[in-house]
Order: structure tokens, then sequence, then C-alpha cells
């Protein structure tokens, strides 16, 4: 396979759209040919950009420059200025004071490693997270004095709310609006709970921030705290997850020492301690209630809802329950403002969001990008493309609340709306990337095969319904499968998705569904010729005409 | 991480765990952990023994062996038998699965002779699956114990088990 040197994005929301951006991506196609750059060049597109006087606009990789406005007569004198000559077309350029946003940060980050947009990942990997000092030096628990000596409970809560942060478990639920829920309850004692049970299979990246930065979530869990009216807060972490244990607990120390913790913080009278809590294994626990349960020293059942913890969670008393990377995201937003955040990602999902990216692509690892990003984006600029010989199939989004997403959907923009619309979910971030060589039974196998493991049987449809639709699936994996028991698979689902006491139950179909939405021939293939058309699963049964 | 049992006297050990994490109901799970770690699983009498310490009329504390055994089942870091000097978790989730897992597993099983869950005659290896371990960019990954291998293939399966003893 030859690599690819470039890459060209061009805009493609509906204002690039009507102003020709379809007709230039005719014409770079066409161009591209005509100088024999096809094979070196790929296209992208990437969209909600905010800049009507520049549209539509054209960036050039590597190099990261951005022309705007382009025009289609334009495109051929382009390629061969900058793709074949490669000299920029500096009459083209879009006018650097008009550069903001999400495309002012793509140009200010050229070079061979791709632009990433880190806030949450800021600080790991660049300072000593066993060392307090390095995390102070590097604007560490600013925030939380600028809240303590500045700042009322409330004022904390409406930035937060104005900032737009969605909670980055895999929900998307306002943090700002579940803030404001547990100060509203009336009561003397509150809980402010971090989840660090990152369990999702494919998703990593709270372990990273927690290894790399541990005292940013201190100071967050601390802001929380002030904001709710909290004096106590725990943070429950997976029990394999060793080192980042062993880390946090070494933060709470060096922060009680230095006074971010304790009582009469920043000389205030505001008091707040945190307890760590290492789980021992069970996916479960990382539903906000099963987590509560856990952390009371009972096996990890999710409770019935309503009550929720907003109100009454952790023993009864009202708890937020906010995840690691949504944290991570918090003093950055009191020290740069609601309006700051804003500015990144798209109108609807702003910030950014952590994406661990594996499976048939050349770099596989963790990235920060703005949240609207495409997955044609992640894998050909941030993944540096398929593996020789691999081409895209489809990206699994990790986990119980993702979605496996067919390479015909890589171009929607990766944020809580424009997901929500193509029906697919972001999930944690974990993006799995599978080519053509993954057969959709034995990956829907796979999953199934967690799901049914990790039900923590105290619901019936889940517990059942899991077993169930893994045998189905496992039939039709050895080419024993009927065409009637897909029926019964979406009658199963169905079920689960109405009657299940909790996400995992309720989402565990997810992975059914898209089998069927997006891939029914290759299913049907197995039943129908006993033919699996990739060759992974082993067909043990001597196929019989139905 | 294990070592057999009559190295360790149950009523000490139980009374270290409980000195380190406490007597309430929330510190069963670490308590657990720790007589989990001592053993290399949950034995019957360390959960009886448990129960013994911690009866406390005074508080008003009553932990059943039931409630014990209860939390032993549910979490999967905690186990109800006796395992071997060491335990190999191999994880079995998509990410691992799809850059070659599978292969990995099936020269695990053909080496060791053993299927999931089981342990060797000699007590040495009990192999088990495990759900992601959050070492993903490194798949296929296994854990020996507290030891973690990534991008494992089964050619090197031969080479990790011979550093163990």
């Amino acid at each position: 396979m030859i690599k690819k040197r470039a890459m060209i994005l061009v805009s493609n929301d509906p204002e690039s759209v009507r102003l020709g951006a379809n007709e230039i991506i005719q014409h770079l196609n066409e161009a591209l040919v005509t100088y024999g750059l096809q094979d070196e060049v790929d296209i992208s597109t990437i969209s909600d950009i905010n800049h009507s006087n520049i549209l539509p606009l054209v960036v050039v990789y590597p190099e990261a420059v951005v022309y705007g406005p382009v025009k289609a007569a334009d495109v051929r004198y382009l390629v061969e200025e900058h793709l074949y000559k490669g000299r920029v077309v500096t009459d083209l350029l879009a006018p650097p004071k008009m550069l903001t946003g999400q495309i002012g940060w793509l140009r200010g980050h050229k070079g061979y490693n791709p632009a990433e947009h880190r806030i949450v990942l800021e600080r790991a990997g660049r300072i000593d997270p066993e060392n307090i000092e390095e995390y102070i030096t590097s604007n560490g628990y600013d925030a939380l004095g600028k809240v303590l000596s500045e700042m009322t409970p409330e004022g904390v809560i409406d930035i937060v709310e104005r900032s737009g942060l969605q909670g980055r478990g895999g929900a998307g639920f306002p943090t700002g609006r579940k803030w404001k829920f547990v100060r509203a309850a009336q009561s003397s004692k509150k809980y402010i709970v971090c989840n660090a049970d990152e369990s999702e299979p494919g998703t990593f990246k709270d372990r990273i921030v927690l290894e790399g930065d541990p005292h940013v979530i201190i100071e967050a869990m601390a802001i929380a705290a002030y904001a709710l009216g909290a004096d106590e807060g725990y943070i429950y972490i997976r029990g394999e997850y060793g080192l980042a244990f062993r880390r946090l607990e070494k933060a709470i120390l060096q922060a009680r020492e230095f006074g971010f913790l304790g009582n009469n913080i920043f000389g205030t009278n505001f008091n707040f301690d945190i307890h760590i809590h290492a789980g021992a294994g069970a996916y479960v626990c990382g539903e906000e209630t099963a987590l509560l349960e856990s952390l009371e020293g009972k096996r990890g059942e999710p409770r019935s809802r309503p009550p929720y913890p907003v109100t009454k969670g952790l023993w009864n008393k009202p708890t937020s329950v906010n995840n690691v990377e949504t944290l991570a995201n918090i003093p950055a937003i009191i020290r740069n403002g609601a309006e700051w955040y804003r500015s990144i990602g798209t109108p609807s999902s702003p910030g950014t969001k952590v994406y661990t990216i594996m499976g048939n692509v050349n770099f596989s690892g963790v990235i920060e990008v703005p949240m609207g990003v495409t997955l044609r984006e992640v894998i050909n600029i941030y993944a540096r493309g398929m593996k020789p010989g691999s081409t895209l199939k489809l990206a699994q989004t990790g986990g119980s609340s993702g979605s496996i997403i067919p390479a015909v959907l890589q171009d929607t923009p990766m944020d809580f709306e424009s997901f929500r619309k193509a029906g697919v979910s972001l999930g944690s971030g974990a993006l799995l990337i599978c080519d053509q060589n993954t057969c959709i039974v034995d990956l829907v196998k796979v999953l199934l095969q967690f799901f049914r493991f990790e039900s923590c049987g105290k619901c019936t449809p889940c517990r059942v319904g899991t077993q169930r639709s893994y045998e189905i699936v496992d039939r039709i994996s050895k080419g024993q499968g009927r065409l009637e028991e897909l029926d019964t698979l979406l009658l199963l689902a169905g079920e689960m998705e109405r009657a299940s006491n909790c996400g995992l139950g309720q989402t565990a179909t997810v992975p059914i569904r898209d089998m069927l939405k997006h891939f029914r021939t290759e299913v049907e293939a197995h039943i129908r010729s006993g033919n699996c058309p990739t060759g992974v699963c082993e067909m043990t049964q001597e196929f019989e005409k139905i | 991480m294990t070592a057999p049992t009559i190295d360790h006297d149950v009523v000490s050990v139980v009374h270290a765990a409980i000195e380190k994490h406490g007597r309430n109901r929330d510190a069963m799970i670490p308590v657990l952990s720790e007589i989990n770690r001592v053993f290399g699983y949950v034995p019957r009498e360390a959960i009886r023994e448990v129960c013994k310490q911690l009866h406390d009329p005074a508080r008003q504390v009553h932990i059943a062996e039931s409630q014990l055994f209860a939390l032993t089942s549910f979490y999967d870091m905690l186990s109800t038998k006796p395992r071997g000097r060491h335990v190999i978790k191999f994880c079995e989730n998509a990410p691992c699965h799809i850059v070659g897992g599978k292969a990995v597993w099936d020269g695990l099983k053909e080496k060791l002779n053993l299927e999931n869950g089981e342990t060797t005659p000699d007590n040495k290896w009990t192999l088990v699956t495990t759900s992601c371990l959050g070492l993903c960019s490194v798949g296929p990954v296994l854990l020996i114990d507290d030891d973690m291998y990534g991008n494992v293939t089964p050619e090197q399966i031969s080479e990790i088990l011979e550093r163990y003893e």
C-alpha cells in the first residue's frame, strides 16, 4: 500500500454545501487523478466550522494550511501548486484573523503529529504525577483558589452549566444540571463521587488521566464539593487499576499536606476530604447506582430509579456521581470561563473528547480532539490510516453504550447530537477500527459474551436476555442458525430495552440491532448458505438446506 | 500474589485486614480483597472468621456469612475456589479479539491443557478469561498474577510461561 502523504479537508456544513463544497470535492478528485496523486492524498470533510465569510474551506494536511473561500474553479490550480509542486497558494489563503475556534487550532498545530486539543490530558505525560509541586506550577489548584476566594457555589454551577459540559461517561447528561439538582436537594450531608470504574471494553482514557494527572481529579472534586455543599468525596476506582490507585493515594496525602484537602481550605471555612475505594472486578459497577451499592459494601446491583442519586445517593444522601474525564474538564473551565469552553467543539457539544483508538490501524492509543471530528478524520489523521492491506469495514465505539458504525457513516461528526441524529452512540469514546477481515457475527458474539458474563443477574430481562441472545448468535456463528431466530433476537432486544433495570440490559441490544441494520446480508449468509463470508467463523455443522 | 494456605494463619490474616480497612459494612470488599490476596481465594474459614471477629452486639453490627459469600461470588477479582500458584487472566473482549486474541487464547489452552476456569493438577496454573483490563492499545493482553503482557503472539506463550516457577 502506498503511504498517504497528505490529506485534504473540505468543509461540508450546510452553508459550505450551498456555496459549492460538493463541486470542490468532485474537482479535487478529478485534479488528483490528473496529477497522478490519487493514491497519495486523501480527501475528507470537516463540518461545524462557523466561519461564514470564508466558506467553503479547504485545509491541507500535514502543513495545516487553510484556504478559503475556495471556488470550484480554483481547485485544479490549488492541487497543481500545493500538492504537485509543493508551494502554498498565497492568493487563496484564508485571512489569519478569521481563523478562530476549531479551524484556528487546526492551523496552529502543524507538523508530523496531528493536531490535538488537550484539556483533559493537558498535563498527562508532561508532569511528574507523583509530585504535587509540578501540578501547582502548571496552574494546578488555581481554579480551586479562585472558586473559594471569588465565587459563590451558585456561580460555580452557573459557569459549568453555561459551558455546556456534558458527562463523558457515555450518557452525556449535562453536568451543570446534575450539580444544580444536588445543590437544590435538602440535606445536611451530601457527597461527590468520582466514577473511576472504567470498564468499557476498549476504554482507557480515565486511566491515562488518573495515572498521569491525579491532582486534577482532586481539585475538580473539591470544586464540585464546594458547589454542591458537600464535605466528603469518594473515588471509586476499578480494582484492576493498581498504579492509578497508588498514585491517587499519594496525591491525596500530598494534597492534605499542602492544605488543599482537610479543614479550612485556602483559609476559608470550606472543609473537604476524599476517600478512595477500589472495586473488585465488576463491569456493572460503572453504573452509578451499582457503584453506590458497591461503595456501601454490597453486591454491585443497580438500584431501581427513581429516586435518583441526586436526591438519594450514597447512604441515601444527595450525591453527584461524575466520570473522571468530566471532572478533569472542570478546573480548566473555571480558569478560562464558559465562553472559552464553548468556543471548542460544536455548538451542541462543546469541548473536547478523549478517544482511545485501536484495531486494524497504524497507530493505536489515546487522543484528545474537539467534539465534532469525524471518524474518517480520526482514522486518516490520528490513527495514520488503516494497516497495509486493510480497508475500513466498521468501527465499534466500545462497551455497552456504544454502537457499531459501518464505513458509510464515517463522515458523521462525532458529537452527541449528530450521533443521536444518525442513530449511533458515542459511548465512552473507544474506537475499535475493524477491517474487511472482521466477521460481524463473530464480533457481536464476543460483545454478547461480555454482556452475558457481566450482567449482574438482578433482573430477569437482562440476565436471561443476554444469555439467550448469545446462544442464538453462537449458533449462527456455527452455521446452525435459523432465519426466524433473527426475529427472535429482535423480539428479545425489544423486551430487554423495555424491561431491564439499568443501562447494561437496555443497551446490550445495540450490537444486535446494529448487526441486523447494517450487515443483515452477512448474517443471513451464515444461515442460508452455512458460509462465513470472511472465513472467521468455524462452521461446525454440515449445511442442510432449510 | 498467591501462596499456599498453610503458610498463613486465618485468624491473624483476618485480624490484620479488619485493622487496616475497618469494621463497617463498607469495608467488607477491601477486607475480602485483602484475604484473597493472601490466600489466592477467599476460604470459607476466613469468611467465618470475619463474622466472628466483627460480631459486636453493642454496636449492633451483624454481618452474616451469606452476605460475605454473596460478595465473594459477585466480584470477579475474588475467588470462592482455590486457585493455582499463578493465575493467568486473558482478556476476551472485542479490542483484543480483533487483533488476534483468539489465536493466543487457543495457544494458551493447548499449552496448559486447560479450559477456562481450570487449574493444572500440579496447582501451578489457573487459566481464566477476564473482561477488559484497559490496556487495549497493546492487545492481545494477558495478565499473570500482577504482570502485564501486551502485543502477545501465540509464539511467545512458551517463553512467557517459562518465567514462572
